[in-house]
């Protein structure tokens, strides 16, 4: 180890960046972009639903009825229909998200105890936004069914009647059930991941493309020194762009860091040496930076988007893949991320989650070593 | 100047600057370099010619520490490049054809870096900055991006920075490659300077002009060694009779022609005119009307000092038939 060498390629590389618009993009202005397109495009909350209703009883009860779906934010009543063909018409263009049709005589048989029947015609197109959907129709018809149960029962002279079941839902951590919460720090881990992978790999790749990586192997710099010289501004810049990340969710979103800012900082330095270090054995498989990009997309990119339980839980997962899920670096940084944002719980509730990282940068570090050392000689 | 600090020359006495044994590169089943062995006089311009492909850059690479030798071993500058890679990296400098320079670092930061990179102190690479800049002609331009400098002045830079922690070593692969005439002809006067200076210069090169500045050559073909001695002992060893110049309307023509004369040893085509090598003087009458004869009529012929391509070509040819 000599450190004024490891400083010496430390200044070039900060140099380098900070001439190149592309990588100073890639590590500050793209994550960024990301957190903007993904916070105000993804929202997995579903509000708003765009309802449209065929009341064919038109009674008080009726009325009453349809006015209980629109006390909440989840309906929007935006199409009030006089005949059932206009209903396929609404959801083909998708202009309606769900059809509700009252029928005929429903005051009079809801108040003499007869069983009515409501139908909700509902776009599947989204199976995820129907279920929810399906969901709230549902319980706010359950609802209103027992409410009009009580009053029959009032009416026919049965009082002091109660629900036996209170069930009153409290929600732990993320009480307003806000999607943003539980996607930021998803977007951390996959703009982390991306960048500190993909900006260290083309950075040697181009080295050894300009022959400028030969001229530092003939020198007396060792392999580790390198990696030391190359890694540690990128680690720097990918802070940099974390912290960027975290103050623009703030303000933008709302996103606030419960936990503890020590823990979320040695966490976050953990995962982003083992990437760091993946990027280094990335680059010593890959001979052209067009192969350095396409390898680091494809083994960082994809399966962190789709496997580290950012957007698709795992239980849902096939076996095999769940399996392979427990490869991948971003999975553990994403629970802890969230057990320290959302939760804000403390480091003995995520401390397996940091010792798989730990394994991680470890084997990470020492294969991409290994790996150079081979080709120096 | 001197080229004996940090590092430095071996001292006087010391023996040769490197000694190759049996040196041997493998990769897979093709044989680049093929059990080869020679030594560079301290303080020598050492050339190793030859084709593409002959095996100068992969030798280079390995004296250099860059490739691992399949079998065979070196020593470079006193130490063994196998058992003592680091102690060679220190005292050896090293530049490729492909410039290896920083092109969006200024002139003066990849001086820097490179002095950074071997350890120099601050006050040493001061130093040898404003030295190494004014070498490669580029006072006042410090400051200028290296990729705006013109191939010329960025081969001279390299050579600085290959330079900067003062080397008793510098291996040079193909250093004049893809370069105009002038600056080809400023380069080697640096070379030559550094010999002066005492640094052992080991260069690869397929231009057989520049073999000529050269004190020994090594040549090489298919991996291995076909004649070594200094350039006036390579001509008068290899081409023990007569080359004549010879002009004529269809050279191609007149080579095939001339292949069918008993008498002559050797034909090779140089741009317009027919090298014709004899063993002796008396022959050329017969090469002269097997070719009037085909109705190729000799324009001008003359006697002719063998150049290095003449004696390459004799030694490629030998080689060749020793094979088959």
């Amino acid at each position: 180890m000599n450190g004024p060498r490891i400083g010496t390629i430390m200044i070039k590389e900060l140099r380098q960046i900070s001439r190149d618009p592309a990588t100073l993009g890639m590590l500050l202005v793209v994550p960024l972009f990301l957190l903007l397109m993904f916070g105000f495009a993804i929202n997995l909350d579903t509000k708003h639903i765009r309802l449209a209703v065929l009341d064919l009883d038109r009674t008080q009860d009726s009325r009453d009825f349809l006015q209980s779906f629109l006390h909440s934010e989840y309906f929007d009543l935006d199409f009030v229909l006089d005949r059932e063909s206009q209903i396929d018409g609404l959801l083909d263009t998708g202009r309606a998200l769900v059809a509700l049709v009252i029928p005929r005589d429903f005051g009079r048989d809801a108040a003499n105890g007869k069983k009515v029947e409501i139908q909700a015609i509902v776009d599947g197109s989204n199976g995820t936004t129907a279920a929810t959907a399906i969901g709230y129709v549902q319980a706010v018809a359950a609802d209103y069914s027992q409410r009009a149960f009580v009053r029959s029962l009032e009416r026919a002279g049965v009082t002091g009647m109660k629900t036996t079941i209170d069930f009153e839902p409290r929600v732990l951590f993320n009480p307003e059930l806000r999607s943003a919460n539980f996607l930021i720090p998803g977007l951390i881990v996959l703009i982390l991941m991306m960048t500190a992978v993909l900006s260290t790999t083309l950075s040697i790749v181009r080295e050894k493309e300009r022959g400028t990586m030969e001229q530092i192997a003939v020198s007396p710099v060792q392999p580790f020194e390198l990696i030391l010289g190359k890694t540690v501004p990128y680690l720097v810049m990918s802070l940099v762009a974390a912290a960027a990340i975290l103050a623009t969710s703030r303000l933008l979103f709302g996103v606030t860091v419960r936990g503890s800012w020590l823990d979320l900082g040695l966490v976050t330095l953990i995962f982003l040496f083992g990437c760091l270090a993946f990027g280094v054995l990335l680059s010593t498989i890959s001979d052209s930076q067009q192969v350095a990009f396409l390898l680091s997309a494809l083994l960082t990119l994809l399966p962190t988007f789709i496997l580290s339980g950012f957007v698709f839980p795992f239980r849902n997962m096939p076996g095999v893949i769940r399996a392979f899920s427990y490869l991948l670096p971003g999975r553990y940084y994403l629970a802890a991320l969230r057990a320290i944002m959302v939760k804000g719980v403390g480091f003995w509730a995520f401390s397996d989650q940091v010792l798989a990282l730990v394994i991680f940068a470890a084997a990470a570090g020492g294969l991409s070593v290994l790996r150079l050392r081979r080709q120096a000689r | 100047m001197s080229a004996s600090t940090a590092g430095g020359a071996p001292p006087a006495g010391f023996g040769p600057a490197i000694r190759a044994e049996k040196l041997t590169k493998r990769f897979g089943a093709f044989v680049a370099v093929d059990s080869v062995s020679f030594e560079v006089p301290a303080g020598s311009i050492f050339g190793l010619l030859g084709a593409n492909g002959a095996g100068k850059s992969t030798t280079i690479r390995m004296l250099c520490g860059l490739l691992a030798p399949t079998s065979g071993t070196a020593t470079v500058a006193g130490s063994d490049i196998a058992r003592n890679p680091e102690a060679v990296k220190r005292r050896i400098g090293y530049m490729s054809q492909r410039f290896s320079l920083y092109n969006d670092l200024t002139v003066e930061e990849n001086i820097r870096f490179f002095g950074g990179v071997y350890g120099l102190s601050d006050r040493e690479i001061e130093e040898r900055r404003r030295e190494t800049v004014h070498r490669a002609g580029l006072d006042g331009r410090e400051k200028t991006l290296t990729r705006e400098l013109s191939g010329g002045w960025k081969q001279r830079l390299a050579l600085g920075c290959a330079m900067l922690h003062r080397p008793g070593i510098i291996f040079l692969d193909e250093p004049t490659g893809g370069t105009d005439p002038i600056s080809r002809r400023l380069f080697w006067d640096v070379i030559n300077q550094m010999a002066q200076d005492g640094t052992t210069v080991i260069v690869t090169t397929h231009y057989l002009d520049e073999a000529e500045y050269c004190n020994e050559l090594v040549l090489m073909h298919a991996g291995r060694i076909v004649a070594q001695g200094s350039p006036g002992a390579l001509k008068r060893e290899v081409i023990t009779g007569s080359v004549f110049e010879v002009e004529c309307p269809d050279p191609v023509a007149g080579m095939s022609v001339l292949r069918g004369v008993p008498q002559v040893r050797e034909t090779a085509i140089f741009a317009t005119r027919l090298h014709v090598s004899l063993d002796r003087d008396e022959d050329l009458v017969a090469a002269l009307s097997a070719l009037e004869a085909a109705g190729l009529p000799v324009s001008a012929h003359g006697r002719i000092v063998p150049s290095l391509e003449d004696v390459f070509i004799r030694l490629i040819d030998r080689n060749g038939e020793a094979k088959a």
